[in-house]
């Protein structure tokens, strides 16, 4: 185990640590936005596996085996998944797995929403039979505990990739922020009824928001996870570049293109309910406003 | 389900009953018989308002009062605590342990208004040993919520 400066770098010193040039990482998308440009850094071909409304972007064994060439050395598993609150459950991590054993790979598995699942226990990867061996499992404090200005992650993994990832991480950075490790201790000694209640409040305001949408007939699939939720805005006609844009030139309410995580990303803009249910119901009003006149434009 | 709505209307009695039920899962119906439930059983006592006289225009003095009693045999401090309780002037009463017996919080116009309710009718019930009034000078919280709020400039004073 190695305690890094946030998820971010245990994401950047794992794929350094681990690719040859020309090694092919495999990235599903919509995902978060550091994984591809990392995996170029490193010297490695990323390849997108686009994920699909349909199958609630989840990855699915078939989409990982069409993926798969002689090049392939690792597969990022972005779940809880920021932007699109996707989750796997046990049974969907253990067909990738076994498709992950049977080309031999590695995992790359960022697990930094773990705590926020809201329908059931987040399950890890590298607690399906034969997967801890070749798996690299990125957590830390900026989600679970709201800490992220305190800049403090980790990945555990087996000893020989981990070894190599200290030599980066000592030469770059020398070693996380002592104070945010003695923050983070007692956080993990005493925090726990806060991160319960920090998840509960999640919850209220992700149903505020799936009843939201609802309500304005505009199409989203239910988050199981993180603090994200993604619905489609297709039938407006725009780019999600372009109705960001005019969201926050006429509404002044800020949200992120689809397409910041992935080109598969496209027609779909990130909402996050990481602030208050007060500020969300006001910016779902004005979300309204908007819609509302878009529809009427057409 | 009990334990969330509380936890919730705790903060904020007046949410709408329709918006609870989004925001915990439930079924509104579900939600206004349980509150109903709650209001018989009498685990739910009063939908209050925090205000702050402070910033009106109403003259309101507020005082803490120690009182020392003696305990009546068969009642403890129960019969004691029921004569002070019904006067309308007092707000809260608490039987504490430590250095005296019953705490009684008061609201009255003005100083004299509250110093004479001790005089007149507190202290000069039988069981009454002695009384020790504080009064309150500001308030910087009550119930959970800070009244003396200070402006704050949301500008984030860091890169993120
Ligand atoms: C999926 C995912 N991984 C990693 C990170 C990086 O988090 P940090 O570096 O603060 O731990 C984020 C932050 O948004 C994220 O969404």
């Amino acid at each position: 185990m190695l305690v890094t400066v946030g998820g971010s770098e245990a994401i950047d010193i794992a794929l350094r640590a681990m690719v040859d040039p020309g090694d092919e990482v495999l990235i599903p998308q919509p995902s978060y936005v550091s994984y591809e440009p990392c995996a170029v850094l490193a010297g490695a071909k990323p390849v997108i596996i686009e994920l699909k409304h349909e199958n609630q972007f989840r990855l699915t064994a078939q989409e990982l085996e069409d993926a798969i060439t002689d090049k392939t050395k690792i597969l990022i598993l972005p779940f809880p998944n920021n932007p699109t609150g996707a989750i796997m459950e046990r049974k969907d991590l253990e067909a990738i797995a076994e498709v992950i054993l049977k080309h031999d790979l590695f995992v790359l598995s960022d697990e930094i929403y773990a705590e926020l699942c809201y329908t059931e226990k987040h399950v890890s990867i590298v607690n399906i039979d034969g997967m801890r061996e070749r798996t690299i499992l990125i957590n830390g404090f900026s989600k679970s505990h709201a800490m992220t200005g305190w800049r403090l992650g980790y990945a555990c993994g087996p000893k020989e990739i981990i070894e190599q990832m200290y030599k980066i991480h000592q030469f770059c950075i020398m070693c996380a922020p002592t104070t945010s490790q003695y923050a983070a201790i007692d956080a993990l000694k005493n925090g726990d009824e806060d991160v319960q209640m920090m998840r509960e409040a999640y919850n209220q305001r992700r149903r505020y928001l799936v009843h939201a949408f609802q309500e304005m007939k505009l199409e989203c699939f239910e988050p199981f996870g993180a603090f994200y939720i993604f619905p489609c805005i297709r039938e407006f006609g725009l780019t999600s570049d372009e109705f960001a844009t005019r969201f926050l030139n006429e509404e002044k309410v800020a949200v992120v293109p689809g397409t910041a995580f992935g080109d598969c990303g496209e027609g779909f803009i990130r909402i996050s309910y990481a602030y208050s249910l007060e500020k969300l119901k006001i910016a779902m009003e004005k979300l309204e406003h908007f819609i509302n006149r878009l529809r009427a434009e057409k | 389900m009990r334990e969330k709505i509380l936890s919730i209307i705790e903060k904020n009695s007046r949410i709408d009953l329709r918006e609870l039920a989004i925001i915990l899962g439930e079924e509104e119906t579900d939600i206004v018989n349980e509150m109903e439930q709650m209001e018989k059983e009498g685990v739910i006592c009063g939908y209050h308002t925090l205000i702050d006289w402070e910033k009106t225009n109403v003259e309101k003095v507020s005082a803490l009062i120690e009182v020392r009693v003696t305990p009546q045999r068969g009642h403890g401090f129960d019969s004691i605590a029921e004569r002070i309780y019904k006067y309308p002037e007092v707000h809260a009463v608490y039987l504490i342990s430590g250095g005296y017996d019953l705490l009684v919080s008061l609201e009255g116009k003005s100083l004299k208004e509250v110093s004479n309710f001790v005089s007149d009718k507190l202290s000069t019930l039988d069981t009454v040993l002695s009384t020790a009034t504080h009064f309150i000078l500001k308030k910087y919280k009550d119930h959970g919520t800070i009244l003396d709020k200070k402006e704050v400039d949301e500008r984030i004073q860091v890169t993120p």
